[in-house]
């Protein structure tokens, strides 16, 4: 299995290396050569959102990458990456990729001082750690989105067909949970 | 508590890696810079080469300015200290803003103590120009280190210096037998536990970022390439000719520091670089402040 990691900007070095942690063959993606490679799955991570989708465009990699999701590739998006899939970001001027059918709020608990970490539970898993880093939450979800996780009522991870989006880090923390979710989700993708 | 607030301070330097830091000095510069793919804004009221030509005592900006940044953009709003000055800093987590510069560009306002950051909710970056002066900030709690470089030159010779010495003593350190480290800590004046952090991973246990002297995209790729996971640019690009044609140049360099085909692409045609000051020919060299 390869898992190509979109490394613009932001905390992608984290992502790799969870993935290596479970074997699976990761490689950066800093341009549209790299995008053109085969891949079974696409991580769109931590960061600023404005940075990478500025360079998405500038780089021309943009119709690719939707492409590509709209085509079936399995994405995983972690904070930014899950602004950058969200049909709609409520309390900005611009949206992204749009090929999810969420609507999101970026920096929606403050400033660095709203920054926390808690444990929750992630769709049937129980007590997995959440790492929130200026993060975001997801206002309203679409008919075909499963949620699957909340914290203080508030949606913060969510599904919709090849498509996983957590407003928290996984990458941040030594717990390979949601990896190994994302990983099982490109398995049953690729059947 | 305080221990998971660090970590999480930590953790946000982590989402910048590999950006591009710019300064701004309004609301205005501070969109050019966004819309340019700044992964973070410096809020100041002069740019440190400004800063250099009127001279006198520079301090923490107008509390009104740095609101105005943080309601213009979305991304997070740094602001600078000066060394020392606790209080300034009091202001600025007032204010919420997401990191504090402690840094040297600013008149100091203590020639021996530095803040204790440990006491803060917010971020704190810091510079260093070498291993010691870097492990020392940390171990007041810094939770990002730049390099001091020369600011407001446009002269990147001393950021390179910086950041070859401390990437270089790291590798001496790695290089070292576990029980001479104690000595190595207190001939550099820093924490053993630190030390042993470099020890065992070969790097800082912070982000770090390269600053003081960045004008042009090729500066930046070669800081990248020297180790830097990120860069600041102060004076480089609202003293250039095109800000948001050079902004956005330096943002791609960045992204694609060892591509030299795209650094040919995004050196094209950028218009004047800022002038610039040879380090030779300054008076002040802000690098000595704060050690």
């Amino acid at each position: 299995m390869r898992i190509g990691v979109l490394a613009l900007q932001g905390a992608f070095e984290e992502h790799i290396n969870m993935l290596k942690e479970l074997n699976v063959d990761a490689f950066e993606i800093r341009q549209k050569k790299d995008l053109e490679q085969e891949m079974d799955g696409l991580i769109l991570p931590g960061g600023e959102s404005t940075t990478m989708y500025k360079l998405l465009n500038d780089l021309h990699m943009f119709d690719l990458i939707k492409e590509k999701i709209e085509h079936g590739l399995a994405v995983f998006g972690t904070c930014a990456g899950l602004l950058l899939l969200a049909k709609k970001v409520n309390n900005h001027s611009t949206s992204y990729i749009q090929t999810m059918n969420i609507v999101a709020k970026k920096n929606a608990f403050g400033r660095q001082l709203g920054s926390f970490r808690t444990t929750g539970s992630f769709d049937s898993l129980m007590d997995v750690p959440f790492v929130f880093i200026r993060a975001p939450y997801i206002e309203s979800v679409g008919e075909d989105v499963t949620v699957l996780a909340t914290v203080e009522g508030l949606i913060v991870a969510a599904k919709e067909k090849n498509q996983l989006v957590t407003a928290f880090h996984p990458e941040l923390t030594k717990d390979l949970t949601i990896h190994k979710y994302f990983i099982d989700m490109i398995k049953e993708n690729l059947e | 508590m305080k221990n998971e607030r660090y970590e999480l301070n930590k953790e946000l330097a982590q989402m910048l890696k590999g950006g591009v830091i710019m300064d701004v000095t309004n609301a205005e510069q501070a969109k050019i810079a966004e819309a340019a793919g700044a992964c973070a804004v410096m809020a100041l009221e002069r740019i440190p080469a400004d800063i250099r030509a009127a001279g006198g005592v520079s301090r923490m900006s107008d509390p009104k300015l740095i609101k105005e940044i943080q309601a213009a953009v979305t991304i997070p709003v740094m602001a600078k200290v000066r060394i020392g000055h606790f209080v300034e800093a009091q202001i600025l987590e007032a204010l919420e803003i997401d990191y504090i510069d402690e840094s040297e560009v600013l008149s100091p306002a203590d020639n021996i103590y530095h803040i204790n950051k440990n006491e803060f909710k917010v971020p704190f970056v810091c510079g260093a120009k070498n291993l010691g002066e870097a492990l020392r900030r940390i171990s007041e709690g810094a939770s990002m280190i730049r390099t001091k470089g020369e600011p407001g030159t446009g002269d990147v010779i001393q950021a390179v210096v910086h950041m070859r010495l401390i990437q270089g003593e790291m590798r001496a350190v790695k290089a070292l037998r576990e029980d001479e480290l104690y000595n190595k800590a207190k001939e550099l004046e820093v924490p053993i536990d630190l030390l042993q952090y470099v020890h065992e991973h070969g790097k800082l246990p912070v982000v770090n970022f390269a600053a003081g002297g960045v004008a042009t995209p090729a500066d930046a790729a070669l800081m990248m390439q020297l180790g830097a996971e990120g860069v600041f640019v102060g004076s480089g690009i609202f003293k250039s000719g095109n800000p948001a044609h050079r902004a956005q140049a330096i943002v791609k360099a960045v992204t694609n520091f060892r591509d030299a085909k795209v650094l040919a692409e995004v050196s094209e045609n950028l218009g004047e670089a800022m002038v610039g000051i040879n380090e030779e020919e300054i008076k002040i060299l802000m690098r000595e402040r704060g050690i």
